[in-house]
């Protein structure tokens, strides 16, 4: 039996260990959002957070999640309690979306990246953001969104802490 | 259906290849599940490490820094020790894969996997960097060099296990680069590259040098001939252009889907070029 937390819950399940994550994330729990693209660990599609880290569940087995904490984008929102995570906000406010298949891979590694470093140069985006492959946009759109989100969450930490400080 | 074990320890590891000696051991995946998911391997049973914390420790032992096998290319970016200590091996970790690549795969699986793409090899034989084997009775460890034996091949034993990478300071060293040609800026294998470290006097003759090619031949290329030619020289583009010539002479390289064997050949002198930009 397996055992690890989901999007802030904790579940069981009885799956094979050599299961892939992916598959255990689309085909067992419906959580399509994970997409596969390659299979391979080299368009990012299937980028999820494991411990808040970025990894690749078409390169992982379910056996390793064991205790861990995993977050797919079907999670995301629900973390922050109130409508999309900042990132996603920032996705939709800049049109850095065309077809959505790499779009859930894409957030994820922005949230890990704007996680570890909050002020990010574009260059910085760019190379945060290149386990990540895009067909359709031309990228430009998503560094645009990714630098919004990280402007976003600078601002609601600032206002937190002004908050906090209050009387 | 494959049996995964996660050991948590050294003394959980030994029990568990007791009782499944013929299981595949690895430690971020990257590798070997793309090769499964090919067919390439069907292992009866997969154990895998990134459960044991001790193979995670970076530590500073003497003159050297010692790696645990199963510190993921992440871990050794953000290590202190690498960075003051082994600035060659950064650079080539900040150009491995993608940064979930790096947040999984580790130095250990890199050299196991013995890819003459590996871009953590041409920076550990520059360095003369050694491998620590351990198998439950007992330790050994042996040159980098002498590990990798061919593409995919090295000299680990059954029932042996890489713990750790012994890799000299190279405080010495004022020059340390890494570069590699790949199709793309990022999540590139490489069609070459070359790791080089360099010791000037004050009078900027070079004292010392170490060169290490990838991907131009079935495993790390060195080329003594050339690091004899720069000994006593200035770095300037007529030295440099001659010790290409003999890197030429010297690597073997193939014709793959990423480039052929002649672009190969040219392109691992044409690396050694970079160190006039390098070294200013």
């Amino acid at each position: 039996m397996l055992s690890f937390v989901l999007n802030g819950k904790d579940l069981k399940i009885d799956t094979p260990p050599d299961r892939r994550v992916v598959d255990l994330l689309r085909e067992d729990l419906g959580l399509t959002g994970t997409k596969e693209g390659c299979g391979a660990g080299e368009c990012g599609a299937c980028t999820i957070l494991v411990d808040g880290e970025s990894r690749l569940a078409c390169l992982m087995l379910s056996a390793q999640l064991e205790g861990r904490r995993v977050t797919t984008i079907e999670g995301l929102a629900q973390k922050t309690g109130d409508g999309l995570h900042p990132v996603q906000e920032a996705f939709v406010e800049c049109g850095a979306v065309q077809c959505g298949f790499c779009s859930p891979g894409m957030v994820l590694s922005a949230v890990h990246l704007v996680h570890r470093n909050p002020d990010p140069t574009r260059a910085d985006i760019r190379a945060g953001m290149s386990g990540n492959l895009c067909r359709c946009t031309g990228y430009v759109k998503i560094v645009d969104a990714v630098e919004a989100a990280a402007r976003k969450m600078r601002h609601k930490s600032v206002t937190a802490a002004a908050e906090d400080a209050a009387p | 259906m494959k049996n995964v074990l996660l050991p948590r320890s050294l003394a959980d590891l030994w029990r568990d290849l007791e009782n499944e000696p013929a299981a595949t051991v690895y430690a971020g995946g990257t590798d070997l599940l793309v090769k499964m998911r090919g067919g390439a391997v069907n292992p009866s049973a997969l154990i895998c490490l990134e459960r044991i914390e001790e193979l995670q420790w970076v530590e500073e032992e003497g003159d050297f820094i010692r790696i645990g096998s199963c510190a993921t290319h992440a871990q050794l970016l953000e290590s202190s020790l690498v960075r003051q200590h082994l600035p060659i091996l950064a650079r080539a970790l900040e150009v491995l894969g993608s940064p979930p690549i790096r947040n999984m795969g580790t130095i250990g699986g890199n050299l196991c996997t013995a890819s003459p793409a590996g871009d953590t090899l041409p920076p550990l034989y520059a360095l003369e960097a050694e491998v620590e084997l351990c198998r439950q009775d007992g330790v050994r460890r042996m040159a980098v060099k002498d590990f990798l034996v061919g593409p995919g091949q090295t000299r680990l034993g059954p029932g042996e296990v890489l713990t750790a990478v012994w890799a000299p300071k190279a405080d010495g060293y004022h020059l340390q680069h890494y570069e590699k040609v790949g199709q793309r800026n990022a999540l590139a294998c490489s069609i070459a590259s070359l790791a080089a470290l360099v010791c000037l006097s004050s009078a900027g003759l070079v004292e010392k040098v170490r060169l290490a090619w990838g991907s131009v031949g079935p495993t790390i290329v060195t080329c003594p001939a050339a690091e004899k030619a720069l000994v006593g020289e200035r770095l300037t583009l007529k030295t440099l252009q001659q010790a290409a010539a003999l890197v030429r002479q010297t690597v073997s390289p193939i014709s793959d889907v990423r480039a052929d064997a002649a672009y190969r050949r040219a392109l691992a002198g044409n690396l050694l070029l970079r160190l006039l930009a390098a070294s200013r």
